[in-house]
């Protein structure tokens, strides 16, 4: 099936139905989208497909089809909320971050802060207690 | 140079986090690795009659209690032996493993159905009930009976704290490697050498042939510190067995069902006060729900009950713990460790107690509040870093507290604040038994750190680099941490008890300034060309005047407390009896701050799980196991569920910790519940009990409003 991987024309031989989270990170061995929960609550597996963020847990492969996905790789370290991020302890254990990233490059250019945590309510942060990753956005 | 101690320098795990290359554990993968699975007991107490494998065996590897060395092998090494690996025959909780798959096939593993024929027999689900007490500890100070007959009233109450799970996002996983003839664990976990010494043990193989990496660990709070063991141990039994590599990583239903939680707490208070407010006699009797197996429930009672009197002096003092039995899932280790739960009940009741006598609850925590000189309930002199004082000051000013408590009385907004403390490192002698040790290498460049210590988000790499960095005197950009791994690093002990700082931090303070004595004039990098390498270890010493009894429960605790207060502001909604938390100011005192941002980020994210935790975060036990276990039905605070948070860090500096830091990491889960519970008081709702869940509200709103 054809779809375009950041940035790139991608072919990927699989089942239709396999999760676009298993098809990036063992097709196209791409781990930095991550697993949280598998059931669509934690946000940790969230993607860019057309510029629109969704749980890449439960989204079928069959519907990327011919799409533009973004994962956090595709992003190359140039986004400013990457070092924002990093700099701003945005970032501690680092496993929803990719997600959330994504998530928050959605919400376009300088969210208000009531744009970000309606926005960012479907990513979950265990270690932050969110008020970093606030910081990180709007300083970014 | 500028100090990179007090600075915000960037993290050194900043930039692979944020660009999605940092590796945690399901993103590795070896050549030949098969997938493992856990067959669970789905009974709280019984016995296995017969195990119908439902499947064509050819191509999987199984292993049950049979191939586990002997049978003295069969328990995981912790405090007790009394946890096995794998049932061999008596089944004690639900979740209990009994059988373990392997398959090089994910799908083909899920798929295999096993059947499995119990004797039921009936399980003890009601810790009050409990026959069997794990652990019995007293606390006494003075004549706690006779002062209580000299207080003009005496306020009772019992409180309720419910089980907590982690939610680390990245669940429990391992893998396990067959290789020099041992075996080689990778995982996220907090404590490397915790896992070393378990499947040691398990496998009967000497320290040499057991090696234990940490990977990235997405988030642990408590959940990687014992449970890690007894999933490197199911995973080394079937690369053993299959000699393959096997990958073991929970899906989340799994980890919320079989790992440990907070365990649950039922505690009651009773105090005898003057009527100007001054306590004179604390009875307190903490119970708490350890679950099937010991684990560390010992010594989470034994944190909780130094806690249990909160911050306060009082002469005449009884505190009486006990942990005891379930047949449910074991309890275990959860930031704060026993002192969250004692400390809910110890403020929410300080409350009834101000409620009682007409007073303002701060004046009565200021009037009571420790102070340097005064004694806690195990005689323990404060010091001169004693801020309890200062940090409710704080608190009280900036969060105007009296003035909003004025403005929101008779409207559907309440303001509550709490005071609390928490000792840093293991408690008692845990650090003298503990001997815990750092290295330091000099390196072309500067310095590399050798710790046991691991980064699990908290900041670790980073906040050691600093503290070696400013006492070596060279740039924190040219300080290299080694990723923890038992054949490169020493035995620093466990990454727990907000230890990580302040003495494995201090351990590597007093080797870089050992290593800058020997390199004299010279650098790290001329210093090796001509002399060879110079690799510096040193031990944890115990403090002179620091002295502890563990017989009579009586000493010095802990080195050093920090001291915390939160204040609450929640609205009610009086049609759905919803508590939305709307501010909290937090005021922590921690002796230095080594790193600003990543302290303000600690205390931030123990807070909200600690709000999680009192509006939530509610387990729902049927038949001994968790029936919510998903993040769909396990709620816990989203960006639009957590407060907005306005964090002071004081610093008050203790002598024992490096450049005067005490820990931080636990501490600011202590006091956010019992905040939250004194405003919901504020709107006239005398709620004991959390998770503090509409359906509680509204029962106590029917009953008490």
């Amino acid at each position: 099936m054809h779809f375009t991987l950041n940035g790139a024309e991608t072919e990927v031989d699989a089942h239709p139905m396999k999760r676009l989270l298993d098809v990036l990170r063992e097709e196209c061995g791409l781990t930095g989208t991550k697993e949280g929960c598998g059931e669509g609550e934690c946000g940790a597996c969230t993607v860019l497909v057309d510029g629109l963020p969704v749980v890449s847990c439960l989204v079928p492969f069959a519907q990327a089809a011919d799409a533009e996905v973004t994962t956090i790789e595709g992003l190359g370290g140039t986004h400013p909320y990457q070092h924002a991020f990093a700099e701003f302890s945005g970032a501690q254990c680092g496993i929803c971050t990719p997600g959330m990233i994504l998530a928050a490059i959605a919400l376009g250019p300088d969210p208000s802060l009531d744009d970000i945590r309606t926005g960012l309510a479907g990513n979950l942060c265990r270690c932050t207690g969110y008020e970093a990753i606030y910081r990180a956005i709007q300083n970014a | 140079m500028t100090p990179a101690v007090g600075r915000s320098v960037s993290r050194k795990d900043g930039m692979a986090k944020t660009l999605g290359t940092a590796k945690y554990i399901d993103d590795l993968s070896f050549p030949g690795m098969l997938y493992g699975r856990t067959i669970r007991a789905t009974i709280p107490k019984g016995r296995v009659r017969a195990i119908h494998l439902d499947f064509d065996p050819a191509g999987f590897t199984i292993v049950d209690y049979r191939d586990i060395p002997g049978p003295q092998c069969n328990f995981v090494a912790l405090i007790e032996a009394d946890q096995p690996f794998l049932v061999s025959d008596e089944i004690n909780h639900v979740a209990e493993p009994i059988l373990l798959l392997a398959h090089e096939d994910r799908d083909a593993l899920l798929a295999a159905e096993v059947r499995i024929e119990y004797d039921e027999a009936e399980p003890v689900l009601d810790p009050e009930q409990s026959p069997t007490v794990f652990k019995h500890l007293r606390i006494r100070k003075g004549d706690p009976e006779a002062a209580m007959a000299t207080a003009d009233v005496i306020v009772e109450g019992t409180y309720r704290t419910g089980h907590q799970e982690h939610v680390y996002i990245e669940t429990n996983g391992v893998i396990a490697v067959p290789e020099n003839n041992g075996i080689t664990v990778y995982g996220s976990m907090q404590c490397p050498y915790y896992v070393h010494k378990a499947l040691k043990a398990l496998l009967v193989l000497p320290d040499e042939r057991v090696r234990v990496v940490q990977t990235e660990t997405g988030g642990g709070f408590g959940g990687k510190e014992e449970y890690p063991n007894i999933l490197a141990g199911h995973a080394s039994l079937l690369a053993r067995k299959s000699g393959r590599p096997v990958k073991m990583v929970y899906d989340r239903v799994e980890d919320m069902i079989a790992t440990t939680k907070r365990h649950p707490s039922i505690i009651r208070h009773r105090t005898g006060v003057m009527k100007d407010g001054r306590l004179v006699a604390m009875e307190i009797d903490v119970l708490m729900d350890g679950g099937a197996y010991v684990t560390l429930s010992p010594v989470v009672l034994s944190r909780g009950c130094i806690h249990a009197a909160g911050p306060y002096r009082c002469d005449h003092t009884r505190i009486d713990g006990r942990a005891v039995m379930t047949n449910t899932p074991p309890n275990g280790a959860f930031r704060g460790f026993g002192a969250p739960q004692t400390q809910f009940a110890t403020e929410v009741h300080m409350d009834r107690i101000a409620e009682t006598l007409g007073m303002d609850p701060a004046a009565l925590r200021e009037l009571n509040a420790l102070r340097p000189g005064d004694t806690s309930a195990t005689g323990q002199v404060m010091g001169e870093d004693c801020s309890a004082v200062e940090a409710l000051r704080a608190g009280v000013e900036r969060s105007d507290y009296h003035r909003k408590r004025a403005e929101y009385a008779g409207s559907n907004r309440g303001i509550g604040l709490s005071l609390f403390f928490h000792g840093s490192g293991f408690t008692g002698s845990g650090e003298i038994y503990l001997a815990s040790k750092a290295t330091l290498e000099a390196t072309e460049t500067g310095a590399r750190i050798r710790v046991a210590s691991v980064e699990m988000g908290q900041g670790t790499r980073t906040m050691h680099a600093q503290i070696v960095a400013d006492a070596l005197g060279i740039p924190y950009e040219n300080v290299e941490i080694v990723q923890p791994d038992t054949h490169q690093v020493p035995d620093s002990g466990p990454t727990v008890a907000s230890r990580t700082c302040m003495v494995v931090g201090k351990i590597l303070q007093r080797c870089a300034e050992e290593m800058r004595e020997r390199l004299g004039e010279m650098t790290p990098g001329e210093y090796v060309r001509e002399h060879g390498p110079l690799s510096i270890t040193k031990q944890f010493e115990k403090p002179e005047e620091i002295s502890w009894d563990d017989t009579e429960y009586t000493g010095d605790a802990y080195a050093a407390y920090g001291w915390g207060c939160d204040v609450a502001e929640v609205e009610l909604d009086p049609v759905t009896y919803e508590v939305k938390p709307l501010h909290l100011t937090i005021v922590h005192e921690i002796g230095k701050a080594i790193h600003p941002s990543m302290v303000v980020g600690q205390i931030e994210g123990g807070s909200a799980q600690g709000v999680g935790w009192a509006l939530n975060e509610n387990v729902v036990m049927k038949n001994g196991g968790m029936a919510n276990p998903t993040l769909t039905n396990y709620t816990i605070p989203t960006t639009l569920d957590a407060p907005r948070m306005d964090v002071i860090v004081l610093e008050n500096p203790s002598g024992y910790g490096p450049f005067g830091a005490k820990g931080v990491g636990e501490m600011p889960i202590d006091g956010p519940a019992p905040a939250v519970v004194n405003a919901i008081r504020h709107l006239g709702l005398d709620v004991r009990s959390i998770p503090a869940i509409p359906e509680t509200i509204m029962e106590v709103a029917c009953t008490s409003r």
